[in-house]
């Protein structure tokens, strides 16, 4: 979706402005934001391409005036009562009104370990011979779906080069929305910043995406 | 969100859906085990054994996990090396996406707006803001992670670093050099 997520290329943000030295909390409450986004995605009942898509379906104007960790904890509420977990008004009232979804496992700190070393890999077989190669000239789709993409907006309808077949791998747009993971192979694909951003681009940038091959047609 | 974030937990506790332990766990996990040092390794083994660095530039996610840093945001590496004529640079434009397994939780400025628009248009005055300018005729490679592969930057080493071994090399390999934001320090650094 064309939503406030889709930043490449947006103006206006200001400066940069790195912090020295920086922790890796700002607050207690961004700790327990991480690990209750992180155990409750480990009950199972959502894909990481559904919560980016809870994330980005925020309003704009939440999701620009909120830090990361703000955006995850909002985007798990929404998840936690869509998945019938937690009710808007428990939520409301901060405690629990009745039961909700039996989830199908949780996650005990014995078990963290070896969750976390074992991430979650989202490389799958792919059956179908490659559609391009290395070096080929492909262009990207110009399309603006209202569901989740990770083609970004600034890389729609142009030519670019295949740098690297990278096998197959779960396809966000289909996975967000629980319509299965329909594996596709992905591709590196560079772009010469002048294909990108036309008159006065720095002559001396390319940019690369990693794109699903059905996002790909052969260039000219 | 401090208020917010606490009722939510304890909801989800009272309602047996997370245990309060495994957060303490995954906290401490990213607090306190996971970070740069990973991918400062990786970086000085790169240096020093050019049969690593090769191993890296063909599987870079088994050559990795060979040092013990596999799992979550790290499944899939991918090392992309610097050179005399081209700098790489890693954003992620549309979320947060980063190598954890080998540079720990991102830095707030790598998850923010500024960031993520301009990296990918306006990359040298991204760096500048970072007190790093390059030669104008220096190639500069954006990777931006719209996918599940990470993307680790192998900075140049350091003149002056001939011999030195691992753990000294590691001391020159910073955070933002791993992510093209910066460059390895100068030997006199330590």
């Amino acid at each position: 979706m064309n939503g406030p997520q889709d930043l490449g290329g947006q103006m206006g943000f200001g400066p940069i402005a790195p912090e020295l030295d920086e922790p890796y909390f700002h607050a207690d409450w961004e700790k327990r934001a991480l690990g209750l986004t992180l155990a409750a995605g480990a009950m199972g009942h959502w894909t990481i391409d559904e919560s980016r898509h809870a994330r980005e379906s925020l309003h704009p104007a939440d999701y620009y005036s909120s830090s990361y960790y703000e955006i995850w904890t909002r985007a798990l509420e929404d998840l936690l009562a869509r998945h019938g977990f937690v009710t808007p008004e428990e939520l409301q009232q901060g405690r629990v009104l009745g039961a909700g979804s039996t989830p199908k496992r949780v996650l005990k700190a014995g078990d963290v370990a070896d969750a976390l070393s074992r991430g979650g890999p989202c490389d799958r077989p792919i059956e179908a011979p490659p559609r391009f190669k290395v070096g080929d000239r492909v262009r990207t789709r110009n399309f603006h779906p209202s569901g989740h993409t990770r083609l970004p907006r600034y890389a729609r309808g142009k030519i670019g080069t295949i740098e690297a077949d990278r096998g197959g791998f779960v396809f966000p747009d289909s996975n967000a929305h629980g319509s299965g993971e329909a594996p596709q192979r992905v591709y590196t694909v560079v772009f010469s910043g002048t294909e990108l951003w036309g008159e006065g681009s720095d002559p001396a940038l390319t940019v690369s995406i990693d794109a699903w091959e059905s996002h790909l047609e052969p260039g000219e | 969100m401090t208020a917010r974030v606490r009722a939510l937990e304890t909801i989800l506790t009272q309602k047996g859906l997370v245990d309060p332990a495994a957060i303490d766990a995954i906290v401490d996990t990213y607090e306190n085990k996971v970070g740069p040092r990973n991918g400062a390794h990786v970086v000085a083994k790169a240096w020093s054994e050019p049969a690593f660095a090769d191993w890296l530039r063909k599987d870079a996610t088994a050559a990795i996990a060979s040092l013990g840093y596999t799992g979550r945001q790290g499944e899939h590496m991918q090392v992309v090396f610097n050179t005399a004529e081209t700098h790489n640079l890693v954003v992620c434009t549309l979320c947060s996406c980063y190598p954890w397994s080998v540079l720990g939780l991102p830095p707030v400025w790598y998850k923010s707006p500024p960031y993520r628009s301009r990296a990918v248009i306006d990359p040298r005055g991204v760096l500048a803001e970072f007190g790093l300018t390059l030669p104008q005729d220096r190639q500069i490679r954006v990777w931006d992670s719209t996918a599940e592969l990470r993307y680790l930057v192998v900075p140049e080493r350091p003149d002056g670093t001939e011999g030195w071994p691992e753990e000294r090399l590691m001391r020159l390999v910073t955070r933002d050099s791993m992510i093209g934001t910066g460059l390895a320090l100068a030997a006199e650094a330590t």
